[in-house]
């Protein structure tokens, strides 16, 4: 295969400038993450672990393999989006091996606000569920959680997306032979019962997990039966007589033992049909991307020195290079797999489009998974282009990335603008995974384009009336919609609301993809039937 | 010569005959008991014949049976090695009447010198020194009260028919003499069927040196020089060495000649040892030497002489018993360089010396050379079990002097693993790094004077131990075919941080271990520790503990770890949270057994009511005897046991209930 040549000058002063701002970004990335990982107020966790119950985090590093990788979802969830401080959405999810199978894991962190479902609570389990879904992997719900969070009902409850939908999947998802493994270890209320109840098998803690449609309270309220918690849906009561639950464990760490031998009876294995290539390591450091990206996203610079850092011996077979220039696709191997890679280089013309669905028809062809690197400002604008069917040749990619039916993963590297997200595999496109870097933005247009269009729309409407608008009054009008773009296009505003699976430190890219392409081959490759291509 | 011999024995004796047998082109036919069908000897020998039970009276020490065996085979001579039937003056009679060579003295001699007071007595005659005493035949208890009193405290009662430290109490004052007494009478029952002693006074400091006699039957009689074996414990030997160090050469040519002179004096035939006590109150030179007592036998601490003297004793042996003269005069008999050996016990010095039964997981030890000889009766994966002695191998080296050998056996005791039982490995090596022991400042007290010290260690040379089982529990591995096969903690955007918990000797130590990129982080008591991995080959593993170098050897077996790092050997368990709890069954009150053995005695009925630290029962294990104590107050039940029980490893022996009221 053909090597990609480094042009980077590792020594020169921009290098030097890109590697401190990136590390910056990576910097705070690490610091808020330490701070959301903590999980809830620390007299809350003093307290749950003085209940001789493991935080959330302990029990998943219980539950999975000896130095198992985790590949965590949503980190951010929630961050900055309510009132109150929500680490995590109060959910911990993600991938990690047990018992030798790739796992989806989601857990409920008890130690915060008691382990509720807020809106994005319920977002980020759904999204778990659907990762697990979309990749044949089980899962397993560590379940220690009030509920939904009551003053919030009216966007957890009622829609399709919400709470009940949870349910809805745990049974889709048994029908397909995903197994669905429930651990309860604390509160399992109303709604909350029936994720032991519709799982294929359950485990209960002793003296510590409930499972009840109704708790106590509720119950004399309504009856007027005066009775304890464990006496109405404690771990004895439930593998004994209501049969509710299967196993009973002694405690957290007995519970998530008893878990492991239920994976390890699953009667599953990873197979798929990818021929697989002997792992080598690229020839850059990953660190040298902290170098390689501007610290500006208007400045361009060659995607392929990102590709070199990615993939094994940063060997890339390149399809189509004298054409359409502007997107870079070929072939390559991440971990020994197979990959197919489309990246921007610069901004999508007619050409780039066309190429960019030739390749992904011919990957969907051969079954060879796509990943996507999206550095994009959109599709070239202007009277030759549009005159050209700019708008039919974008159609035509996005056509392919839509209907193409192999494992899709989409890493934001920069800019994410405008129809550049749809042809380049944007969330709605549904990539198995969407990772972001932190330098990256996501917005319709720029924050500067759209405060340039909005300017023009107005000065117009000023002008028409006979009026003048000054500069300086352009500006003060432009600058809160750069600030609302700068804001709203932001990685960790996008991840708390879920637009994207996390943000990842650039140099772990190659191992995120890894892990990701590796987890999404636990489900068949199907056909792909494309739809109508306009010509 | 003969064509074929029988080796009444097992273990590292009976291969060390079967070696030198070999080398002379002699068969060898093997007995062996049930439990030992898959043993060394019998792996090695030309034939092997089951004579009975594990029980050593079942077995070897079954006299018809070996004859039998013997006779079935064609063998003309029967080797006994030591132990079992080695001075059975019994079976030596036996073998004599079958017309079957016995390899050793004759019956009449073996009588004579297994009887304590009437050696004791003949050597006397003979005007050998002999260590003041009573001997005589009323055993009434104030008679030997009596007697004790006048030859003074301290003093020894020894059981007339003991040996090896068996039926054998040390007596500080008047008060410990009647209770010592009945226990070394209890003891001397159990173990010989007599239970009469001799009392003995005992000198304050001594040396334990023995002198290595041969003679042929037409009446020669020469010295393979001493040795000295004054590092006891419980009289028990542990380390030996030829020849006495410090010894001049006018005291070795006396106590040498003294051994010829009451070797002569009772027609002695074969190998045999006289031991003397040498007082050294006043220091070795012209130091006072008592005749204690004479082994009739090859004796365990054999090869050091052979080392120094360039002699195969087994072939001495089998010349002699085969009717040949003895090869050399006593002017032939060179002594060359200086010897070592050291008893490698399956046993636990951390708590007491407890004997220890299991299947040697690991064994391995340096390569054999000129410097270093292996008398091994076991290799990796053969058992030790409760029937026989739990000695494993003995380790013996030779340099051309005493400061050369030490130097050989600390490299030796270094790079030998043992692992699946707990041994005396760190034990020994402390002893050889010792200060005193390495200037020979050595006397029969050395082991009990300084025991606190030889067991134990700093503190902070645990630290490297933790790190090695840290890392070899967690040793990341990074090259699956698939990613999700790679072992190293990642995560995102953080670093897995794992807590590890491993207990030595009930000493728990809590450890945060962080991954990193490159390796671990380690934090231990608020202190912090970078461990990186250099280098790992098999069991070997070499890291980098905050810059600097450490190596080790790590055996792991499931959750438990026998680490060997500069000279310390560590038996840590992995305590995994849940499991281990469970399992522990940790009840108050429960005594279970610590090993497993024969209820000899119940020391309280069922019922009543004990104070914590009261003796409640004896079990005899390992020919041994332990008391079990009473882990708290409390009112005793007993789980269904009786005397002369046998009693399981781990086997609940009684409940100590609150009491009533």
């Amino acid at each position: 295969m053909a090597v990609i040549k480094t042009n980077i000058d590792l020594l020169g002063p921009e290098f030097e400038t890109n590697r401190e701002k990136m590390l910056g970004l990576v910097s705070d990335l690490e610091d808020k993450i330490a701070e959301i990982e903590k999980g809830g107020p620390e007299k809350y966790r003093d307290r749950h672990e003085g209940r001789g119950k493991l935080l959330a985090r302990d029990r998943i590093r219980r539950l999975v393999d000896k130095g198992s990788a985790f590949l965590e979802f949503s980190q951010f969830a929630a961050f900055g989006v309510y009132e109150a401080d929500v680490p995590a959405a109060g959910i911990i999810t993600g991938i990690g091996r047990v018992s030798g199978l790739e796992c989806v894991i989601v857990c409920n962190d008890a130690t915060v606000k008691g382990g509720t479902y807020f809106p994005l609570t319920v977002k980020k389990h759904i999204r778990a569920q659907e990762i697990a879904a979309a990749n044949n992997l089980p899962c397993i719900y560590l379940v220690d959680s009030g509920g939904a969070n009551l003053p919030n009902q009216d966007e957890v409850f009622p829609d399709r997306e919400h709470f009940g939908r949870i349910f809805y999947n745990q049974a889709k998802m048994s029908s397909n032979h995903i197994p669905q493994i429930a651990v309860v270890m604390g509160s399992c209320t109303a709604g909350g019962a029936y994720v032991p109840a519709m799982s294929d098998e359950n485990v209960i803690v002793k003296h510590q997990g409930t499972i009840f449609l109704a708790g106590p309270p509720l119950v004399k309220a309504a009856i007027g039966e005066e009775v304890s918690a464990e006496e109405l849906g404690g771990g004895d009561v439930h593998t004994r007589l209501s049969g509710v639950a299967d196993h009973l464990a002694d405690d957290d760490n007995h519970a998530l033992e008893l878990t492991r031998t239920i994976v390890g009876n699953l009667n599953r294995e990873k197979k798929h049909d990818l021929v697989l290539k002997k792992s080598t390591e690229p020839l850059y450091p990953a660190e040298e991307l902290y170098g390689v990206v501007p610290a500006e996203l208007k400045i361009p610079y060659d995607v392929r020195e990102v590709i070199a850092r990615i993939v094994d011996g940063s060997e890339f077979d390149e399809f189509k290079q004298r054409y359409g220039a502007t997107l870079v696709c070929g072939f390559a191997h991440i971990y020994g797999m197979p990959v197919g890679i489309v990246a921007n280089n610069g901004v999508l013309f007619s050409e780039s489009a066309l190429k960019g669905a030739h390749f992904v028809e011919l990957c969907a062809s051969r079954k060879i998974p796509l990943v996507f690197l999206q550095n994009i400002t959109g599709f070239m604008v202007g009277k030759k282009y549009e005159t050209g069917g700019i708008a039919r040749d974008g159609a035509k990619m996005v056509t392919a990335v839509s209907c193409a039916n192999v494992p899709k993963f989409t890493v934001i590297i920069g800019g994410s603008f405008g129809a550049g997200n749809y042809g380049m595999c944007g969330r709605a496109y549904d990539p198995r995974f969407l990772w972001m870097w932190p330098n990256a933005r996501i917005s319709v247009m720029g924050g500067e384009q759209a405060a340039g269009v909005l300017a023009t729309v107005k000065r117009d409407g000023i002008e028409r009336q006979g009026d003048t608008w000054s500069d300086e009054e352009e500006a003060a009008f432009k600058e809160p919609i750069m600030d609302q773009y700068e804001h709203q296009g932001h990685p960790y505003y996008s991840s708390a609301r879920l637009w994207d699976d996390g943000v990842i430190d650039p140099a772990d890219t190659r191992r995120v993809l890894g892990l990701s392409l590796s987890a999404s081959l636990n489900a068949p490759i199907e056909d792909t039937k494309f739809g109508i291509f306009r010509m | 010569m003969f064509e074929k011999i029988l080796i009444a024995n097992r273990g590292e004796i009976a291969c060390r005959i079967i070696d030198t047998a070999r080398k002379k082109g002699i068969k060898t036919v093997a007995v062996y008991s049930t439990v030992d069908a898959r043993a060394k000897h019998v792996r090695l020998a030309d034939e092997a014949y089951e004579i009975g039970g594990a029980e050593a009276t079942e077995s070897y020490l079954n006299m018809e049976k070996i004859i039998e065996v013997a006779k079935t085979s064609g063998a003309e001579a029967i080797h006994p090695g030591y132990g079992f039937l080695s001075e059975n003056e019994t079976f030596a009679a036996m073998c004599e009447n079958e017309d079957i060579r016995f390899v050793g003295p004759t019956a009449d001699v073996i009588r004579l010198m297994g009887l304590k007071d009437q050696a004791k007595a003949a050597m006397q005659t003979a005007d050998i020194p002999v260590v003041p005493g009573y001997d005589g035949e009323n055993q009434e208890e104030d008679h030997l009260l009596q007697q004790a009193k006048s030859i003074g405290f301290p003093l020894l009662i020894k059981a007339v028919a003991g040996g090896g430290g068996k039926g054998m109490r040390l007596v500080n004052s008047e008060t410990e003499f009647l209770p010592a007494l009945a226990s070394a009478k209890r003891e001397a029952m159990a173990s010989f069927a007599n239970d009469r002693v001799i009392l003995e006074k005992y000198i304050r400091k001594s040396r334990h040196i023995e002198v290595q006699v041969f003679a042929d039957k037409v009446g020669n009689v020469v010295y393979l020089h001493e040795r000295d074996c004054s590092l006891q414990r419980r009289h028990q030997k542990i380390v030996e060495e030829a020849p006495a160090p410090d010894l001049s050469e006018d005291m070795r040519f006396e106590i040498g000649e003294t051994a010829t002179k009451a070797a002569k004096a009772i027609k002695y035939r074969g190998a045999g040892t006289i031991e003397f006590i040498v007082d050294v109150e006043n220091g070795l030179k012209d130091a006072p030497f008592y005749f204690m007592e004479m082994n009739t036998r090859l004796q365990v601490e054999h090869p050091v002489t052979e080392l120094i003297t360039g002699i195969d004793l087994v072939e001495w042996q089998l010349r002699v018993a085969a009717g040949e003269r003895l090869p050399l005069t006593q002017d032939d008999i060179k002594l060359n360089g200086h010897a070592f050996e050291v008893r490698l016990y399956a046993e636990d010095p951390s708590n007491e010396f407890l004997p220890q039964t299991g299947t040697l997981y690991h064994f391995s030890h340096p390569q054999e050379n000129q410097n270093f000889r292996l008398d091994a009766g076991v290799d990796q994966g053969d058992e030790v079990t409760i029937y026989y002695d739990p000695m494993i191998a003995k380790l013996i080296v030779w340099g051309q002097s005493r400061v050369e050998a030490l130097r050989h056996m600390r490299r030796v005791i270094k790079d030998t693993a043992i692992a699946g039982v707990k041994t005396n490995l760190e034990f020994l090596y402390s002893i050889f790094n010792h200060k005193s022991f390495n200037v020979a400042d050595i006397d029969t007290g050395f082991i009990d004077r300084y025991i606190d010290e030889l067991t134990s260690r700093e503190e902070q040379s645990f630290v490297p131990v933790l790190a090695l089982a840290s890392l070899t529990e967690l040793m990341p591995h990074t090259d699956g075919n698939d990613i999700w096969d790679w072992s190293d903690g990642w995560q995102l955007n953080h670093n897995l941080k794992v807590k590890q918990t491993f207990v030595e000797n009930g000493s728990s130590y809590d450890l945060d271990v962080t991954y990193l990129r490159d390796g671990f982080s380690i934090e231990l008591d608020g202190s912090s520790y970078e461990v990186k991995l250099l280098k790992q080959s098999q069991d070997e593993i070499h890291i980098l503990l905050d810059d600097k170098k450490v190596s080790g050897r790590v055996i792991k077996m499931q959750h438990d770890f026998t680490i060997f790092c500069d000279g310390m050997v560590s038996y840590l368990h992995h305590f995994i949270p849940g499991a281990d709890e469970r399992d522990s069954g940790k009840i108050d009150g429960n005594v279970v057994t610590p090993m497993p053995g024969k209820l000899s005695k119940l020391l309280v009925d069922n019922g009543a009511s004990v104070s914590q630290g009261q003796s409640l029962l004896v079990l005899e294990a390992m020919k041994m005897e332990h008391t079990i104590k009473a882990p708290a107050d409390g009112v005793v039940a007993f789980a269904g046991i009786s005397e002369g029980a046998q009693i399981a490893d781990g086997q609940l022996l009684l409940r100590i209930g609150e009491a009533n009221g």
